[in-house]
């Protein structure tokens, strides 16, 4: 069984079918890319996978579980943890209360546990810290903790995200766009971050636009185009589909298109 | 560490200073109080929520309301009516929070500012034949702690601010935990609080109940302290007030509100005694044979003017407020050190048992 599946999703924004009968599973232990050139909507189906949107039509099957009109949180607290496209960082915090936000779904603690300090509350705020601290290690801002979230490089604010998602602890990470604004270094340490989150047993989807990274990184790709599938398959096969290669480029010179991947 | 000296000897200033003021000065000490309280209590939601919540005197109105009820009417003791007057505050904000709990911003605001004028009305109108009309309830029985009857300013002023002394102290647990955290996530953006796993809906309502609760509890010293209670009391004015407390002192921040309630409060009341200074002036020139009418008193007429003028340098200048909050202390060093401690013991057993191994 698939961990995620998609089945026919629709989304329709007014009179613009963003996402239209998209379908496409994802294995379990897979790192699985979604690519597609700009507004194809790829964030969208995202989006409908995380529950900020609801599909018009189709489903989204998470570990044999209908996510179709769950709300956002219970989403994640499901197994599915996201990072945003546009990096929404909590920016007047710390980078360690960042992750701790990732944590908050798994604790368990209330306001009336907080205001007696009862010792079950005191051992899972430790916890709690202790896990926010091993992410950020993970992640490499291990020194940071303390550091405003907002102060922190652009780079470093993406690999937060991840750190805040895996807090979590997810079975499914969706990456949008991580490699968005770093730099050929930074692009690397995430490639080997995302194998390093492989290995953790943490299925991976991500959208990039990073040919080399998606290249790199992925498995197996779904190509979208004006919110339809046009591609799917391993890279190789993808990096030579006609298809792929024209919605890219146009239907230019077949060379050219390779020489973008 | 030094920060928390200064606190605990303006703590012990205020705890003495009864002894040293008139009647008057200790009811402008317990006024301050009881707004600190109430900008305390509306600080979880607008402070640390971020939600522009423009009607707490609503929640407080239905606090005095329940204690001047069931003392007036059922002979229960004043201060056994305070959790029932916070749990119906609390009931109250959770019946017409839920529906509006998604408007945003200045749509929140404007709905909140609906509940103070509802609740008003409502009260004006002797809702269930319980509330007295515009003349309201009277009557309401003196607390008694401990068998002892609370009756003057001077024992006032022990009961406000010995629980406002437990509302710091609770309050300071529950902004370093988990809901104090979940609060601020959802004030800095709530897309990504949502996305990161936390119930936005569920604690935007429990920060409105929480803090209906404890405006709730206020409401019933008031009710005790005036001994009579009317819909007047309980008017749009006074939410902008304990506002304004939460946004000048510094939303957030525990320090901030309670200086935001001496400054809002208090001040006035000092300018209102500058009166004496500015007729000894004038005494002192007509000595030299000069005319002076100087009026200091005039400027407490005039504190709607400073405020307002206060409020918009701040939000120029400072809009975090006076005292903004600082950040959360974490033990990190104590806890790196226990976990590099685990991992090396984990380590050690490893090898252990990789040698016991052939
Ligand atoms: N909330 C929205 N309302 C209206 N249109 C939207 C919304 N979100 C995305 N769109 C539109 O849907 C299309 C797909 O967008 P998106 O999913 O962001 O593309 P991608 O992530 O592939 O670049 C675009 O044409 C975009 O303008
Ligand atoms: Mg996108």
């Amino acid at each position: 069984m698939s961990l995620l599946k998609l089945e026919k999703l629709v989304k329709d924004f007014g009179g613009l079918r963003a996402v239209d009968e998209v379908s496409f599973a994802v294995e379990a232990g897979d790192i699985f890319g979604l690519i597609g050139p700009n507004g194809a909507g790829k964030t969208t189906v995202f989006n409908l996978i995380t529950g900020n949107y609801v599909p018009n039509k189709g489903k989204v099957i998470f570990d044999g579980q209908v996510l179709n009109g769950l709300a956002p949180n219970k989403i994640v607290t499901l197994g599915v943890a996201r990072t945003f496209q546009t990096i929404r960082l909590f920016k007047a915090l710390s980078a360690l209360e960042n992750v701790l936000a990732g944590c908050h779904c798994r604790m368990k603690s209330g306001s009336i546990a907080a205001m007696l300090k009862t010792p079950f509350q005191k051992r899972e705020e430790k916890e709690a810290i202790q896990l926010a601290l091993a992410e950020l290690d993970f992640v490499g801002l291990g020194d940071d903790a303390d550091t405003r979230s907002d102060s922190l490089s652009y780079g470093n604010q993406r690999l937060l995200e991840i750190a805040r998602a895996l807090a979590t602890q997810p079975k499914l990470l969706i990456l949008d766009e991580p490699a968005g604004g770093m730099n050929e270094q930074e692009t690397d340490a995430l490639i080997e971050i995302i194998a390093r989150i492989k290995a953790r047993g943490i299925t991976v989807l991500l959208i990039e636009h990073d040919m080399s990274l998606v290249m790199q990184a992925c498995e197996k790709l779904v190509v979208i185009e004006y919110g339809r599938k046009i591609a799917e398959g391993l890279p190789e096969e993808i990096k030579v589909n006609k298809k792929v290669i024209e919605a890219y480029l146009g239907t230019d010179d077949e060379e050219e298109g390779e020489a973008c991947f | 560490m030094k920060r928390n000296i200064i606190y605990l000897l303006l703590a012990l200033l205020l705890a003495v200073s009864p002894a040293f003021l008139n009647a008057y000065w200790v009811d402008v000490l317990n006024n301050v109080g009881m707004y600190a309280l109430l900008a305390l209590s509306l600080n979880l939601i607008l402070g640390h929520a971020g939600l522009f919540h423009m009607g707490h005197a609503a929640f407080y109105a239905v606090g005095a309301y329940t204690t001047a009820i069931l003392n007036t009417s059922f002979d229960i003791p004043v201060l056994w009516t305070m959790p029932l007057a916070g749990l119906i505050a609390g009931l109250f904000a959770l019946m017409v929070a839920r529906p509006i709990i998604h408007l945003r911003g200045d749509y929140l605001l404007i709905v909140t500012i609906g509940f103070v004028e509802i609740v008003r009305i409502a009260l004006i109108n002797n809702v269930f034949g319980i509330t007295g009309g515009a003349n309201g309830i009277f009557g309401i029985d003196r607390p008694y702690l401990f068998g002892f009857k609370i009756r003057k300013p001077h024992e006032f002023f022990y009961l406000i601010w010995g629980f406002m002394a437990v509302t710091v102290f609770l309050f300071h647990r529950l902004e370093n935990s988990r809901f104090g955290r979940a609060l601020n996530f959802l004030r800095e953006d709530d897309v990504a609080a949502e996305g990161s796993g936390i119930n936005t809906t569920y604690y935007k309502l429990i920060a409105f109940v929480i803090g209906a609760v404890w405006a709730g509890m206020v409401g019933t010293i008031y009710a005790a302290k005036m001994t009579i209670i009317a819909p007047e009391s309980f008017n749009f004015w006074e939410s902008v007030v304990m506002f304004m407390i939460v946004i000048l002192g510094g939303a957030g921040s525990i320090r901030g509100v309670i200086l935001g309630a001496f400054l809002v409060i208090g001040l006035p009341e000092i300018f209102r005694g500058m009166g004496t200074i500015s007729d000894l002036i004038n005494s002192l020139f007509s000595s030299f044979g000069v005319t002076l009418s100087l009026d200091f008193s005039n400027f407490s007429k005039a504190r709607m003017l400073i405020f307002g003028a206060a409020m918009v340098i701040m939000m120029i200048f400072r809009n975090a407020g006076l005292l903004p909050p600082l950040p959360r202390k974490y033990p990190l060093k104590k806890i790196r050190e226990e976990m590099r401690i685990r991992e090396e013991v984990r380590i050690r057993e490893e090898m252990k048992i990789g040698e016991e191994m052939p």
